[in-house]
This record gives C-alpha cells, structure tokens and sequence, in this order.
C-alpha cells in the first residue's frame, strides 16, 4: 500500500479557501441560466425588471470581483472521502483553515456567531461539515454557503403516514407561501423526504447540491417535483415575493426509507443566490469542476 | 420612480402609496439585530444614541468588508422581521423611512401609523448591484459588531418599494390578496 498521503494539508486549504471565495462571487451557469430563462417567460413587468437586476447583478458580482449577495453566509462543506483514501492531516481542521483563509482574501462578510452570547467568531469559523464515506479512492469537497434569509425559512414537519403524497405537496406549498419576500425567492426548494429527523434536514440541504434542471431519478418523485414547481410558480408571489410568475426557479427532492409509523418532511430553502463551489481530487491535486 | 432625499419631510410621504417605487439620494444609516439591541439597551438607560435619527432613513444590512479602493463590499437589504421587536422604539426617535426586505408584524405596522414613517423593500440578494448606489461608507458606533456595526451610507439612485404607505396599506398583503398581480400580456 502506498504509504504516501493522497494530498497534502496545504493543498486542502488552498482548494477550500477558492471554493469559499468562488461560490460567493460567481453564481454557477446552471443558477444563472435559469434566472435568463425565467426572465423570458415572466409576463408581470415588475418581475421581468427584477430578474433583469438579479441577472445584472451576477454580472457585477463575477467582474468587479464582489459578492453577489452580502450575506456570503455560514458555509455548509460537503467533503466524500474515499475509504482507501490516506490522508495524514486532520481534514476538518484543514477545511477550517480553508474557510478562515478564503473568508479574509475574498472580503467576505463574518456571519458565524455564538449561539447565545451573539459574539461574532471573527472569522466566519467553524463550518458545517458533512462527511460522507465510499468505497473508493476519491476526495470531492463541495462548499454551499448559505444565507440565512432563506435558512431561517426552513421547516421541518413530523407528519403522520396518512398525510401521504398530498400531505406533503400541501405543507410545501404552504411554507413558500408563508416565508413571502424572505428567503430571496425565486429559489431553490429543496426537500427531504423519510429518514428521522436528522436525516430528512440533511436530505433537503443535500437537495441543494444538485444542478437546476436535474431531477429525482425516481419517476413519482420527479413527477412531484415538476408538480410543485408548477404550483409555486402559479402562487403569483414572484421574484422577491414583489408579484409575477417565478416564485422558484427549481424543486429538488430527495427521498430515503423511514420508519413504519414516521413521515418526516424537511423543506430547505434556497434564495436566487444559490451559490456552490466544488472540487476532486485528480492527479493527486485538487481541481475546482464549478 | 419617484425621487427621494434624506433627511425626510413627512410632507413628501404623502403622496407615496404601497408598490411605488422609489429612488433614494442621500443619507442611509446602516443598522441590523445587533445594533437594534445595543440602541435599545441605550435608550432604556436613558443614554443618548452616537446619531440623530430625525428624518432618516433605517437600513437593515450587514455589509461584506471594503475591497482595496471601493467605498464598501456587497449591501442588500437582510430580512426585516428580525428588527420587529425593536422597530416600536426606534420609530419613537422620528425614523421616517426603515428599509429591508420581507414582512414586517402587526405592531409594527402600527407604529409606522402612529409615528406617519413608511416601511421600504430593497433589492434582496442583489447586494453587488446595490453596492454600485453606495459612493461612502462611514463607521459612526458598534465598531466591535464588525459587520453589524452602524455605518452612514451616501446613496445615489437607491432603488426601493414602498411596502407600507402612510394609509396602512400593505404592497405584500395586496399581493398575496391578489389585487396585485399586475400581469400585463
């Protein structure tokens, strides 16, 4: 076996501290292509001129080397670790370094506080991390920052079986309704279905990651998901909660087997910023893919 | 787009209805959860507050750090329900104009009424392109807040829509209501 580490420390926080600065400055195609497209079909002319500032603004945002939006948010980090991977440092200490570094070279805003005191960090530290094991040989770190306008409209709901399908798209649909103009819209929904608790929270933000115009393999689940986004976008909320066709821009679901008597359903939302950065390991260097 | 200049008359709120937009030059204060805090604490001590808030304008935002050679970093509106509990006695100094983004709770709405100041929707998440409005930035208190100290803005060409009018009337509400919808073909 090689006894070699597969990367070294200091290109971990290198990559991660681009990662933390890209996803703040530079909205990913998919996010952006997605906002021109709804500017064509909007019909209420407010929200045509709104989506044309959002647009606008990514523009702004990747030339002037600013961010998109100022709250660069409190980064949820996505690292798959290979099990055959060596590593001869401590990753999540790596990825923190990460975080501190790329938060002070880009100029991106401290929002990571005490819970209870409300003492600032300073330095936008310690990150959300989610490890997630496989079998082969691979490290791939994805960085969400997320703003919390949209975080602190999230909902997680302990629903009886019998609220089924329907129970579900209701609840969805009721919660974008009651977060208005606060999380940004038009964003992502992203939605976690099954698991307990924990596990629904996290399936709805790992919803997040996927690409706009990607959907749930499984052929009921996808069939949801385009029955909400027709739905929200048939509300009239609009961009900004302001009136208009384009509540959302996507509705991501993912779904994992809970127990017998549990329906546990948990929406994450996304503002239009819906910002990611993520990079592999190749060659034994860490490439940045979006 | 109807032009606005700080320090506000009450007299030129007048004729402002809920969904116009409007178009700011002039003086902003900066101010989000922190600082709405540390104000009120003042207040209740019976302290006086670093600004006069007379006929200002109130911005919730938290801006991103200056980058060499620009006046400050990204500022959009932060969500404005958060400043809810605290807005009853700011609007008591002759704020006339709070400025974020969503909502705001029936009591607060009240106030607005009661002190005839108006409640103001910015661009949300276009913080870059905001940024571009904001010509200086200066630290007035809370400097140990970092991001959630009181800055002065100098804006010009802020856009805003007015959310709640001088009438009560709500640009929300009368969405959501759909009376609002305003689809043109």
């Amino acid at each position: 076996m090689d006894m070699e580490s597969a990367i070294s420390k200091k290109e971990v926080i290198q990559c991660v501290a681009q990662l933390v600065e890209k996803a703040a400055k530079v909205l990913p195609d998919d996010v952006l292509n997605a906002l021109i497209e709804a500017y064509k079909r909007e019909r209420n002319y407010g929200a045509k001129k709104i989506l044309e500032i959002l647009i606008e603004n990514a523009r702004i945002a990747k030339e002037k080397n600013l961010p998109i939006c100022q709250d660069t948010g409190i980064d949820c980090i996505f690292a798959t670790v290979g099990q055959g991977l060596l590593l001869d440092f401590d990753l999540k200490e790596a990825i923190c370094q990460g975080v501190r570094q790329g938060t002070r070279e880009g100029y991106l805003r401290v929002s990571v506080a005490d819970p209870l005191t409300r003492i600032n960090t300073g330095d936008n530290t310690p990150p959300i991390v989610h490890f997630e094991l496989i079998p082969e040989r691979c490290l791939e770190i994805t960085v969400l920052p997320k703003g919390c306008g949209s975080e602190n409209m999230s909902a997680l709901y302990m629903l009886p079986p019998s609220s089924g399908r329907e129970g579900i798209v209701s609840r969805v649909i009721e919660r974008v309704v009651e977060a208005g103009a606060n999380p940004c819209p038009p964003g992502v929904i992203g939605i976690g279905i099954g698991g307990t608790m924990e596990k629904a929270a996290l399936l709805a933000k790992k919803a997040l990651l996927r690409p706009i115009g990607t959907h749930h393999e499984r052929e009921d689940v996808r069939k949801m998901e385009e029955e909400l986004l027709e739905r929200i976008n048939g509300l009239g909320l609009g961009p900004l909660g302001l009136g208009g066709d384009t509540t959302s821009i996507w509705v991501a679901m993912e779904v994992y087997p809970c127990h017998i008597a549990s329906l546990p359903v948990a929406i994450n939302y996304q503002c239009h910023a819906a910002r990611r950065a993520r990079a592999v390991l190749h060659n034994g260097q860490m490439e940045i893919v979006e | 787009m109807i032009r606005l200049h700080t320090p506000l008359e009450r007299e030129a709120l007048r004729g402002l209805k809920a969904g116009d937009w409007v178009s700011i030059t002039g003086t902003l204060f900066t101010a989000r959860d922190q600082t709405h805090r540390r104000m009120v604490e003042l207040l209740e001590e019976g302290r006086q507050l670093p600004v006069d808030l007379k006929g200002a304008i109130i911005y919730y935002v938290g801006p991103t750090p200056a980058p060499p050679g620009l006046p400050c970093g990204a500022a959009g509106p932060t969500t404005s329900y958060r400043m809810d509990a605290y807005t009853p006695k700011i609007l008591e100094l002759g704020v006339l104009a709070l400025m974020g983004k969503g909502r705001r709770s029936n009591e607060v709405r009240d106030s607005l009424k009661k002190f005839g100041a108006i409640y103001l929707a910015t661009l949300g998440g276009a913080g870059a392109y905001l940024a571009q409005r904001v010509k200086k930035c200066e630290l007035i208190a809370f400097k140990d807040l970092g991001p959630e100290a009181l800055y002065r803005f100098e804006v010009v060409d802020f856009p805003a829509v007015v959310i709640n009018d001088l009438n009560g009337n709500d640009y929300y509400e009368q969405i959501l209501s759909g009376l609002n919808k305003g689809i043109v073909e």
